[in-house]
């Protein structure tokens, strides 16, 4: 297993307030990687500074070896990094198909062609990609007109469209029912192990996270609080204490708690 | 150092006038995010209202200003009863429709306001009291104007107070920052919006009425304002009333010192100021970013498609109709049918762009700098027809590169004004550099070769060019390129996230749309025999945008019955004395009655029929 994303002591304030602070990760092939903490822990920007959204203060980001300090989003992209996003973003007046296909031509470098019709350009590779996560039935359905859910399936699967080595999944789940977010996670998790990708991603649902992710990555207030198995992460008295209060600022319910179940689960 | 103090002086008293109309040009976007066109209407309407009433009441100075008040009052209402009556019927149409309401009124506005007060530049009365001059180290400045100075400063103060320290104003401030949000916390929104439009319209009629002793009334009052207000508006930040007052005062000095160094044209230079600010600041001086993506839900959950075989066979049959017409009917339908052709030309180009969410205000920079590149040709070159119609094309390629790098860095409102701020560049070009382009007499007698010379040759000329332009656009709306607009259009945060560069492919669209634009305009001169600044003027942008919007946006087929329609109508209505009100009614009767243009309405209706 080889670094797909390597980041060294990233540093990035707005204004006087530091959203991350001296954060350094890394992550292989083939392991999903969570990224969790409180809100306002600095994941955000985190996901953000890695994508080429924001520009790190300091500190480097390396993808698969390659420096994208100050790289555009789509200079992110053509490395082989997929995104998704918290609220989905995808063509509202086009297909879910068309959606896909979008993808495969950006990929093939074809969005400037004028001299043939798109037609039935990448329409297998693309009906492939939904069939994998189950929503071929929709392909010819607007996004626009879309449930949420499968919003985000159609943002997975444009993410994939690139065949990426890296998934950056900005709470892949939020919005969906408890067990509709199992199934997404479990297929991402197929996903990834077949095809050899890495993952990081954020989320809020801590069944989700202890289900599903290899390694987890705790941030407080912009740092790094703890880093290391489902297991070893529950079991961190800096991450409980993050979690439930003692010492910091009122305001993070109970709901936030992790989950007494989730190790059963 | 007097002359140049008082310039100084008079450049801050023109500021005034235009703070007044902006602010309320800007606090109406604000609150109601919609861009009202008629607001230069009413700043006209003010100088005419305070003139009539200056006239009617008793002389003195008490009675000169209360005229004035009065004046803006009535302005306030007229804004109240436009919005009661039109607008709120519109706030759940598109940002376009809305639009075209309101240029609907600035039309019906013209011609009210012709029949009215007449169509002589009224001159204004003076007022009691200033009348005379005072002199500053040796010049002389008129009283009056010191009264201008000190009133925008006085508005504004009194409006930052109304804005910060009143109930109305916080709820204002707070519609402006989120409007659903002050929604949702049970803020009136009905009265909030029509207290802000009459205050906005009264704004408008008050700078109307206080420069009437030193500018007067005209006709042309209206046009000149909007433009010049959309300057300011964006270049001190929509919605923001400090900045609309700083801008004001920029423009303002820019006029007066403008005339000693290009005299006659401050137009330019006004633009040209637009147009510098927008590159550095793309939201102005003191605008802050506005929130994107809402373009998207305008069009959400249409997927264009491919004609299908019943739309196919109908094209056919249009086909043969245009070819047999000739056989049919005398030169005067075939003069029409070309004129609607080209125009359609230039719809469909527009569409195009459209596609890619750039909605341009001055798709005429590209049409008449087209039929100008061909008659400038053809006047000083002597260039034949058939080398004029294919170089126009080209040029306006090259001017669509130039003005596409500035505008694509925009988008939405801005990105309109900033096309609409440029075309208003290429107007007062032609328009003041009569040595070169004829001026406002325009260049004459620019007639096809001999071969093409009768109606009938060059009726089918225009035919294969611009039937054969609009197939290949509609060809473009359907490859890698066309997607990759439309794509464009409704999410640049995903377009951006999937490595696309979206500002190079929107600016090849620019291009695309300027070279079509620009045939249909080198063709356009040669079926008229002359060209005029007008085909480069505001309005004809928008009737260009009128004919896709007429047609419907959700539709391939709009752009040419929009133009078919939109033509025809023309035609038959020009001929009445007061046509500007009739097609103003018109404007507003469609956009009520058929939201979704046209053809989206037939596409409703008969849209089942059509499929496969």
């Amino acid at each position: 297993m080889a670094d797909i994303l390597e980041v060294h002591h990233l540093y990035k304030a707005f204004g006087g307030v530091k959203a991350v602070v001296d954060v350094s990760f890394n992550l292989k092939d083939g392991q999903l990687l969570a990224m969790i903490g409180p809100n306002g822990a600095g994941k955000s920007t985190c996901f953000n500074l890695i994508n080429g959204q924001l520009r790190p203060d300091h500190g480097d980001i390396f993808i698969m070896g390659k420096n994208v300090n100050g790289s555009k989003p789509r200079d992110v992209w053509n490395l082989g990094v997929g995104r998704t996003f918290q609220i989905t973003s995808t063509f509202a007046s086009m297909s879910v198909l068309e959606n896909v296909q979008m993808a495969q031509l950006s990929y093939y470098k074809r969005t400037k062609s004028l001299l043939q019709k798109v037609g039935r350009l990448y329409v297998d590779e693309s009906m492939a990609l939904l069939k994998l996560l189950g929503i071929e039935d929709q392909a010819e359905r607007a996004c626009g007109v879309l449930a949420y859910g499968d919003l985000k399936r159609v943002e997975l699967a444009v993410a994939l469209a690139n065949k990426p080595k890296l998934l950056l999944m900005d709470e892949p789940t939020a919005g969906m029912g408890p067990s509709e977010a199992q199934n997404l996670m479990e297929l991402t998790k197929d996903i990834v192990h077949t095809q050899n990708i890495g993952v990081l991603f954020t989320e809020h649902d801590m069944a989700v996270v202890f289900n599903h992710a290899d390694r987890i990555i705790v941030l407080n207030r912009g740092e790094l609080a703890a880093e290391g198995t489902p297991d070893e992460v529950q079991a961190n008295e800096k991450v409980k204490e993050i979690y439930l209060g003692h010492g910091e600022p009122a305001g993070i319910g109970k709901k936030e708690l992790i989950p007494a179940d989730s190790k059963e689960a | 150092m007097g002359f140049y103090l008082v310039q100084f002086l008079t450049g801050l008293s023109d500021a005034s006038a235009l703070f007044l109309v902006a602010c309320g040009l800007s606090l109406i976007f604000g609150v109601l995010r919609i861009v009202n066109l008629a607001h230069g209407s009413f700043y006209m309407l003010g100088a005419y209202i305070a003139f009539s009433l200056i006239a009617y009441l008793p002389q003195g100075a008490f009675f000169f200003w209360t005229g004035i008040l009065l004046a803006a009052l009535i302005v306030g209402l007229v804004g109240v009863i436009l919005e009661v009556f039109l607008l709120r019927r519109l706030y759940s149409a598109p940002e376009l429709f809305i639009l075209f309401a309101t240029f609907g009124v600035v039309l019906m506005v013209q011609d009210l306001s012709r029949w009215l007060f007449g169509a002589e530049d009224i001159l204004g009365q003076m007022a009691p009291g200033l009348e005379g001059s005072i002199d500053i180290m040796g010049t002389l400045l008129p009283q009056y104007d010191i009264a201008l100075i000190v009133i925008a400063p006085l508005i504004l103060v009194g409006l930052w107070l109304l804005l910060n320290r009143t109930r109305w104003g916080i709820l204002v401030r707070a519609a402006t920052e989120d409007r659903e949000m002050s929604s949702a916390l049970g803020v009136n929104q009905t009265w909030l919006f029509t207290t802000v439009f009459f205050l906005g319209s009264c704004l408008a009629g008050l700078g109307g009425a206080v420069q009437l002793p030193k500018g007067g009334a005209n006709l042309l009052m209206d046009l000149n304002m909007i433009a010049a207000a959309f300057v300011i508006v964006v270049v001190g930040g929509m919605g923001s009333i400090p900045g609309a007052y700083l801008a004001s005062v920029i423009i303002g000095q820019l006029n007066s010192f403008g005339v000693l160094i290009f005299p006659q044209s401050t137009l330019f230079l006004m633009f040209l100021a637009m147009a510098v600010v927008l590159t550095i600041r793309p939201h102005g001086l003191f605008g802050e970013i506005e929130a994107e993506e809402h373009a998207a839900a305008q069009t959400a959950g249409t997927v264009l498609k491919p004609a299908s075989k019943k739309v196919r066979l109908l094209g056919l049959i249009l086909l043969i109709l245009i070819f047999v017409l000739p056989v049919f009917v005398g030169q005067f339908t075939l003069v029409l049918m070309t004129e609607i052709a080209l125009f359609a030309l230039v719809s469909m180009s527009l569409y195009f762009l459209m596609t890619g969410g750039m909605v341009t205000f001055g798709h005429a920079a590209f049409f008449g700098g087209g039929a100008y590149s061909a008659a400038l040709l053809v006047h000083h070159l002597q260039t034949p027809m058939e080398l004029a119609i294919f170089f126009a094309p080209l040029a306006v390629g090259l001017l669509a590169l130039i003005i596409g790098w500035f505008c694509v860095r925009l988008s939405g409102v801005y990105f309109a004004i900033l096309t609409l701020a440029f075309a208003q560049i290429c107007w007062s070009v032609v328009f003041q550099w009569a040595e070169f382009t004829g001026g406002d007499d325009g260049l004459l007698t620019i007639w096809p070769s001999k071969w093409a010379s009768e109606k009938i040759v060059f009726y089918y000329l225009t035919m294969v060019l611009c039937i054969g332009g609009i197939l290949l656009l509609r060809f473009f709306i359907f490859t890698p390129f066309g997607y990759t607009m439309r794509a464009c259009r409704d999410s640049a945060l995903r377009v951006d996230s999937i490595g696309i560069n979206l500002r190079r492919h929107q600016w090849l669209a620019f291009a695309i749309a300027g070279v079509f634009a620009g045939l249909a305009g080198g063709v356009y001169v040669f079926s008229k025999g002359s060209v005029f600044p007008d085909e480069m003027a505001i309005p004809r942008s928008f009737d260009f945008l009128f004919m896709v919007l007429l047609g419907g946006v959700e539709t391939l087929f709009g752009p040419v019955a929009g133009s078919a329609a939109y033509t025809w109508l023309h035609d038959k209505i020009a001929r009445f004395d007061f046509w500007q009100l009739a097609i103003g009614c018109i404007f507003i009767f469609l956009v009520v009655a058929f939201p979704r243009g046209i053809a989206g309405s037939v596409h409703n209706r008969f849209g089942k029929f059509f499929e496969d």
